[in-house]
């Protein structure tokens, strides 16, 4: 096997059991029960599609999927302590 | 697809990095469906967010150094970033599950501190 072969196919698996792991996050968020457990599916949903993000900058060799993972990563803590300031306080903005 | 040219060796360790961080993030996100309560729940992400990153983006790393010619070190700034904020996240969002449960006076509400 050549080195590319290697690589499309290794890194194509990662690819689909990352999408595998957002799926179940998805299912986590749409059933709930509580407003914690979807706000808790959203989180993880976002680091998924993170590293998801990353595999694809690997799989094309490319350096220009960094910005995009990176500001993901950052909308998904921001998106995450707000809801949960929601959840504890009834507001986001004092 | 028009791929990363890499030695044999180098594509051996980047695929079994990106698998085993993609594994790990898959077993943290089955957490997240097969645990019974909430404050079991919020243990199984973590997984994926220290080990699972750490992994894949050691493993983008390690490719983006060897495609580029030079060390490439941009990508451990995600991972910095992302082990510095999964456990507030993770503490806040416990801690408003705490104050929900223990204000509605829930069976499973853990004890006030």
């Amino acid at each position: 096997m050549s080195a590319s072969t290697v690589l499309d196919w290794g890194l194509g698996l990662a690819q689909g059991m990352l999408v595998l792991a957002m799926a179940l996050a998805a299912w986590r968020m749409l059933r709930g029960p509580r407003a914690q457990d979807r706000i808790l599916g959203l989180d993880t949903l976002y680091l998924n599609g993170m590293l998801a993000i990353v595999v694809h900058g690997m799989r094309t060799g490319s350096g220009l999927y960094f910005e995009a993972a990176l500001i993901l990563g950052m909308i998904g803590f921001t998106a995450t302590v707000a809801l949960a300031k929601f959840l504890m306080q009834g507001e986001v903005i004092q | 697809m028009n791929g990363p040219d890499l030695p044999a060796w180098a594509a051996w360790i980047v695929v079994v990095l990106a698998l085993g961080g993609a594994g790990f993030s898959l077993t943290g996100a089955l957490g997240l469906i097969r645990l019974k309560t909430f404050y079991e729940r919020v243990h199984a992400p973590t997984l994926g967010a220290t080990l699972g990153a750490f992994l894949i983006l050691a493993g983008s790393m390690l490719l983006l150094s060897l495609v580029e010619g030079h060390i490439v070190l941009r990508d451990a700034l995600i991972g910095l970033f992302i082990t510095l904020t999964t456990p507030v996240t993770m503490l806040l969002l416990a801690r408003a599950a705490a104050h929900r449960d223990r204000t509605e006076k829930n069976p499973g509400a853990p004890p006030e501190p």
